[in-house]
C-alpha cells in the first residue's frame, strides 16, 4: 500500500493511504497516526484520522510544510512495520430499527429518495438481495463493526462492517441530503453505518435510532463526565435489535442517569481476523457477554 | 456589570480565537471567521487579541450598557450608533452606563466585530467562548445571542481608553472582485486539466447558502471528470471519495457543481472530493462575503501561499505597533 501525500493549503497535509476502504486501509492509517503523534514534532497542532486516510494540522511558522512532508514520508515505512493488533473496547449499541421517528422524517424527505415507493430499510434490504427487512436487520446486527472514523460533526462515528467484503452492506446516500435527521438516528451510506450524534442535515439513510447519547457538551451523562464526545477511532460495536419496551426503559435510564452502556476490552488482530473472520467476530461477542 | 441584548440582530454570536485540538472528533475550531478584525477590535479595547466579542451578520444587535466601558466595532462597514448618533468604526469608544449601541444599515463587508473593554466573559467550553451551534458549545448556552440575554463582562485592563483610531490603509478587507488564492491540490487529480484551467478563469459569485461552516460559489461551468472506476466504500458519484478529513479552506466540489468552501465551524469530513484549499492568508476575507459578490479564485503555489502569511503577519504588526 502505498500512501499518496498532499498540501491541503499552508496549513495542512493530507495523506490517502488507500484509495478504497479497506480493514488493512484504516489499521495503516491508525498506526501512521499514531506514529506521527509520538514523534511529538513540534507545530503539529492537530492529528485526524480518517477511514483510509489522514490529516495533520501544522503551524508553516513553526515548520516548513516541505520538512514536516519529508518527516511524514519517512515515518509511513516505520508504521508499516507495527504490527496490526489493537487493544480496544467492544461496545453493545440498543438499537430500535423502523422506530416512529426516523420514519416519520424519511417520509417527509421521499422525494429525495431513490425509491419514494419503499421506507430507506426497504431499499436497504432490496438492493442488497435481501428477503425482508427482518434478514437485512439479522445481517446488519450480526457482525461486529469497526469505528473506522469520528468527524463530520460532534462525535459521530463511521461504522465498517467487520465481514468479507462480498457480504458487506452497501446503500447510496439519499439524492440529495436532507435538511433534518432525528438525533441518535443510525444510519447507512456508501459502505458506512453511522450514528447522528446531534440533530440535523444529512445525507445517510436511516434505518433506527439508538437510545444512547453519543454526545454531552453538558457532561451530566454519567459515562459522558471525563468527555463530551463516546467514541474514538478504534472502537468495536455490536448493535442490539431492541423493541420499543426495551427502547423505553433505555430512554427512563439514561433520564434517570443510570444507563451504562455494556462495555468489555478486546484484544483485536488482524491477522487472525483475515484467517478465521467467523470465528474472531464470535470469539469478540463471547467477550462482550461475558460477565 | 453585564450587557443587556436588546435585540439579538440576525446571527450574532460570541466569538474568540477558537478552540483547536478537538477536529478529530468532529469538533471544528470555530472562533471569528473574520480572525484579523476580531484581533483589532480587541487591541483597540485593550484586551488580548483572543478575548471573546460579538461577530455580527449582515445586522447589527442593540446593547444595553449598564456600566461605562470602552467598545470598538471593525469588520466589514457596519455603523455603530450611540444613542442614535453615528461613530467611526474600527476606533476606541467610550459608551456611558444606560447608553444603547446600535447600528445603521451594512454598507459593504458581511460581518462586523464588537470588542468590549474586558471581553464578554461567558463560561469557556473546551477552553473558548466560541459559539458553535450544532454542537451546543460555548457561546450562551450554545447558541446565538438572544433579546433578554445578559452578557457578562470581565474586567477591563488599564490600557482600555477611548480614542484609538485603525485607519483605512491599515485595514484588510476584499476588494470589489474578491480575489481568493487557493493551492490546488487533494484530490485535482480527478478533474481534466481543461476544467481546471477553466475553473480559475471564470468568474463566481457568492450563493445564498454562506454561513460560518462553509460558502456554496455559483455560476461557473461544472467541473469534467477524468474516467474512473469507483473505488469500493466511495459511492458511484464521481465526485465521491471514501470519506475523509476536510482541511480548512478546502474547496469541495459536489457533482462537480457549485464549490464550497468550509470555513471555521467546517464540517471535519466527508465524502466529497476536493480541488485544493484556500491559503490561510485569504480565509478572513471569506467571512466579508456578502452573497452575490463576484469571486475570482486565483491559482497559487506554496511560496506564493507563505509568502503571503507572512504579509498577513506583517499587517497586523503594523496595527500593533501603530496602537502601542
Amino acid at each position: 500500500m502505498t500512501s499518496r501525500y498532499t498540501f491541503g493549503g499552508d496549513e495542512h497535509i493530507f495523506v490517502e493511504v488507500s484509495e478504497e476502504m479497506s480493514l488493512e486501509a484504516f489499521f495503516t492509517t491508525l498506526s501512521m497516526t499514531n506514529a506521527v503523534r509520538d514523534a511529538k514534532i513540534d507545530g503539529i497542532t492537530e492529528i485526524c484520522p480518517a477511514n483510509a486516510s489522514f490529516q495533520i494540522k501544522f503551524d508553516p511558522d513553526v515548520i516548513h510544510p516541505d520538512t514536516l512532508m519529508a518527516r511524514l514520508k519517512e515515518m509511513e515505512t516505520t508504521a508499516s512495520l507495527a504490527e496490526p493488533v489493537l487493544t480496544t473496547r467492544i461496545i453493545e449499541i440498543p438499537v430500535l430499527y423502523q422506530d416512529p421517528w426516523t420514519h416519520e422524517t424519511l417520509m417527509r424527505f421521499r422525494e429525495r429518495h431513490q425509491d419514494p415507493g419503499a421506507t430507506d430499510i426497504e431499499y436497504a434490504a432490496r438492493i442488497n438481495g435481501y428477503d425482508s427487512v427482518e434478514d437485512f436487520i439479522a445481517a446488519h446486527s450480526g457482525s461486529p463493526w469497526f469505528v473506522s472514523m469520528v468527524g463530520f460533526v460532534s462525535g459521530l462515528p463511521f461504522l465498517y462492517q467487520m465481514v468479507d467484503r462480498d457480504r458487506q452492506i452497501q446503500v447510496p446516500k439519499y439524492l440529495r441530503p436532507r435538511t433534518d435527521t432525528p438525533k441518535l438516528t443510525v444510519g447507512y451510506g456508501g459502505c458506512f453505518s453511522c450514528i447522528y450524534s446531534v440533530r440535523g442535515a444529512g445525507g445517510y439513510q436511516m434505518f433506527g435510532v439508538t437510545p444512547m447519547p453519543i454526545y454531552d457538551p453538558e457532561q451530566k451523562t454519567g459515562y459522558l463526565k471525563d468527555f463530551m464526545v463516546f467514541f474514538k477511532p478504534g472502537d468495536i460495536v455490536k448493535w442490539k435489535p431492541i423493541d420499543r419496551a426495551e427502547y423505553d426503559r433505555c430512554i427512563a435510564a439514561v433520564e434517570a442517569n443510570t444507563y451504562e452502556p455494556r462495555i468489555r476490552e478486546v484484544v483485536f488482530s488482524l491477522e487472525d481476523f483475515n484467517k478465521d473472520i467467523d470465528g474472531t467476530n464470535a470469539r469478540l461477542e463471547e467477550m462482550l457477554n461475558a460477565d | 456589570m453585564p450587557i443587556n441584548v436588546k435585540t439579538a440582530g440576525f446571527a450574532t454570536t460570541i466569538q474568540d480565537l477558537g478552540r483547536p485540538g478537538y477536529y478529530h472528533l468532529g469538533i471544528p475550531m470555530g472562533g471569528a471567521m473574520d480572525r484579523f478584525a476580531m484581533r483589532c477590535a480587541n487591541m483597540l479595547v485593550g484586551n488580548d487579541e483572543g478575548a471573546a466579542g460579538l461577530e455580527c451578520v449582515f445586522m447589527g444587535p442593540e446593547l444595553e450598557f449598564t456600566q461605562d466601558s470602552i467598545v470598538a466595532v471593525t469588520g466589514g462597514d457596519l455603523p455603530p450608533k450611540l444613542d442614535g448618533e453615528v461613530l467611526d468604526s474600527w476606533s476606541a469608544i467610550e459608551v456611558k452606563a444606560g447608553q444603547v449601541l446600535s447600528f445603521d444599515f451594512l454598507r459593504s463587508g458581511a460581518r462586523a466585530y464588537i470588542a468590549v473593554a474586558g471581553g464578554i466573559d461567558t463560561p469557556t467550553a473546551l477552553g473558548s467562548r466560541s459559539t458553535y451551534p450544532i454542537g451546543a458549545l460555548g457561546g450562551v448556552d450554545g447558541r446565538a445571542i438572544q433579546p433578554g440575554d445578559v452578557l457578562p463582562v470581565g474586567k477591563p485592563a488599564s490600557a482600555a481608553k477611548a480614542g484609538a483610531h485603525i485607519p483605512e490603509n491599515m485595514r484588510r478587507l476584499p476588494g470589489k472582485i474578491a480575489e481568493l488564492r487557493v493551492l490546488p491540490g487533494l484530490y485535482w487529480h480527478r478533474i481534466t486539466e481543461k476544467s481546471g484551467t477553466r475553473f480559475f478563469d471564470e468568474t463566481w459569485k457568492v450563493a445564498s447558502e454562506a454561513d460560518r461552516m462553509g460558502y456554496r460559489f455559483k455560476g461557473g461551468t461544472p467541473l469534467e471528470f477524468v474516467d474512473r472506476e469507483p473505488p469500493f466504500g466511495a459511492g458511484s458519484d464521481p465526485s465521491n471519495i471514501t470519506d475523509a478529513c476536510y482541511p480548512y479552506g478546502s474547496v469541495q466540489v459536489p457533482s462537480g457543481s457549485e464549490p464550497i468552501i468550509l470555513h471555521r465551524d467546517a464540517v471535519s469530513g466527508g465524502g466529497y472530493f476536493m480541488i485544493g484549499t484556500v491559503i490561510s492568508a485569504d480565509m478572513d476575507l471569506i467571512g466579508q462575503l456578502q452573497p452575490n459578490v463576484e469571486t475570482q479564485f486565483v491559482k497559487v503555489d506554496m511560496d506564493t501561499a507563505l509568502a503571503a502569511r507572512r504579509e498577513r503577519a506583517n499587517s497586523l504588526n503594523k496595527v500593533r505597533e501603530h496602537l502601542s
